[in-house]
């Protein structure tokens, strides 16, 4: 149990710190983390602000913007305020009436604008994010240990897991020297955007590294949610069902690449991996595929090359303001040496 | 259960606004979710009452109203209408095909007093 607010089981942890939600009395719920033995202060904020002006005809205009996401389109997230939509359909002062109150906003907005966050300091790092999703048991973990092996001594992969409970993953990542950090979401079932910045945050990874989230073993709950990831790459072992794409398509559709697991297990089970492929390009016609075997090799060398290709993409977005900058501070100069030859 | 999820960021949402434009309670929420998206309504439903139970949206009545879904059909050319992910074009029968509406989850608007 955590001392400093004596919450129990079943909220997110992130190994090191702690994430609390709290219901407040008027029923806002807030989670932050904490360390242990920190005071327990409450700095979450409001994040979406309004400004409200009246019209002389009485009419209320609220423009609400959000902080995270840029100021957005106000147009769009206009906030009209019309005493007049109430069920009386007339204001009379005084009296409580029922309002209409435009919002338009989506529902994931707050993650969006988080994970858009994530993706601007992943671009500022040059750090190469993928989002691993799959259903339990299709071997990501097994694939990441056998990944950094792979890399070992050419390139810094950092991870960053995902499960309900336990540190199991985290673990076996750890055990071939790479950095790994493990966040339990006690009843949730997906990674978002904030959990991710907050364990970046802890991992600090060196620039030009590569960041392997592996989200909890779920094809569904995580579908929704950006992490800031470069691609969300899906893996399905031939042990599950080539019929997976169709029963779980927003996955699939929202991947760039299926790996297709263990197929040295293809021999003996009924996996028809032509059919799969199929499936897949059904809801997804733009995805990637690479069939392998994480225990014994076979197509793993495609899938590091997908890897170095995205991690030189990465490295490519984060020289071009880099180069930018460097034209810039040459045209200035210029200048400045075209201005001191006209001083006397 | 990532309705949860949804349904604890629709209540933020909902309270934020309702508490700015000084409401004592929140009477109704309309949401407008697509056919496409990774909502099942009944899901959200049941999330939706829970995460609400004593706030100031306690009880409030929940409207969903469903968006079909769309796509670009590369082969015809031209938005199509798509029941379902996975769905072939259904003038071409063609899988060559870009979700264009029918994804959305988004607060409308809300019923205060």
């Amino acid at each position: 149990m955590c001392t400093t607010c004596g919450c129990g089981q079943g909220e997110t942890r992130i190994e090191g710190a702690h994430v609390h939600e709290h219901v407040h009395a008027d029923g806002t719920v807030h989670s932050h983390p904490h360390d242990h033995g920190e005071p327990h202060g409450h700095g979450h904020h409001e994040h979406v602000h309004a400004r409200e002006h009246r019209h002389s005809d009485g009419t209320v205009h609220a423009q609400p913007h959000d902080h995270v996401d840029g100021h957005g389109d106000h147009d769009r997230h206009h906030d009209d305020l019309h005493y007049g939509l109430g069920p009386a359909g007339a204001h009379a002062p005084g009296m409580s009436q029922a309002r209409m109150v435009r919002i338009e906003q989506n529902i994931l907005a707050k993650n969006d604008a988080l994970a858009a966050a994530n993706r601007k300091h992943f671009a500022e790092l040059g750090l190469f994010a993928v989002n691993l999703v799959s259903s339990p048991g299709s071997g990501k973990t097994m694939l990441l240990v056998k990944t950094i092996a792979a890399l070992t001594g050419r390139r810094e992969v950092v991870v960053i897991e995902g499960d309900q409970e336990t540190s199991y993953d985290a673990d076996r990542i750890r055990e071939t020297g790479a950095r790994a950090l493990q966040i339990n979401t006690g009843k949730g079932c997906h990674l978002d955007a904030d959990m991710v910045a907050k364990a970046v945050e802890r991992l600090a990874p060196r620039a030009g590294s590569v960041l392997m989230i592996e989200n909890v073993g779920n094809l569904v709950c995580p579908a929704g949610f950006d992490l800031g990831e470069a691609h969300k790459v899906v893996v399905l072992s031939v042990t599950e069902g080539e019929d997976k794409p169709l029963k779980y398509p927003d996955m699939f559709r929202r991947s760039s690449l299926m790996l297709v697991n263990k197929v040295d297990l293809l021999p003996y089970v009924e996996f028809d991996l032509a059919t799969c492929i199929e499936y897949a390009r059904r809801v997804n016609p733009g995805i990637q595929v690479i069939e392998l075997s994480a225990t014994k090799g076979q197509g793993m060398a495609a899938w590091l090359e997908w890897i170095e290709r995205g991690v030189a993409a990465a490295d490519a977005a984060r020289q071009e303001p880099v180069d930018a900058l460097k034209a810039r501070i040459a045209d200035l100069e210029a200048e400045v040496a075209a201005l001191r030859s006209l001083l006397p | 259960m990532h309705e949860m999820a949804l349904a604890e960021s629709i209540v933020q949402i909902v309270e934020s606004t309702a508490r700015r434009n000084d409401a004592t309670r929140v009477r109704a929420v309309q949401l407008e979710i697509g056919r496409l998206s990774h909502v099942e309504p009944d899901a959200l439903r049941f999330a939706f009452d829970v995460v609400t139970r004593d706030g100031i949206a306690h009880g409030a009545r929940l409207e969903i109203r469903a968006t079909d879904g769309a796509a670009w059909c590369m082969k015809c050319s031209d938005t199509v209408p798509l029941a379902r992910l996975g769905d072939a074009c259904p003038r071409c029968g063609s899988y060559q095909l870009q979700v264009s509406r029918g994804d959305e989850m988004r607060v409308l608007d809300i019923e205060i007093v």
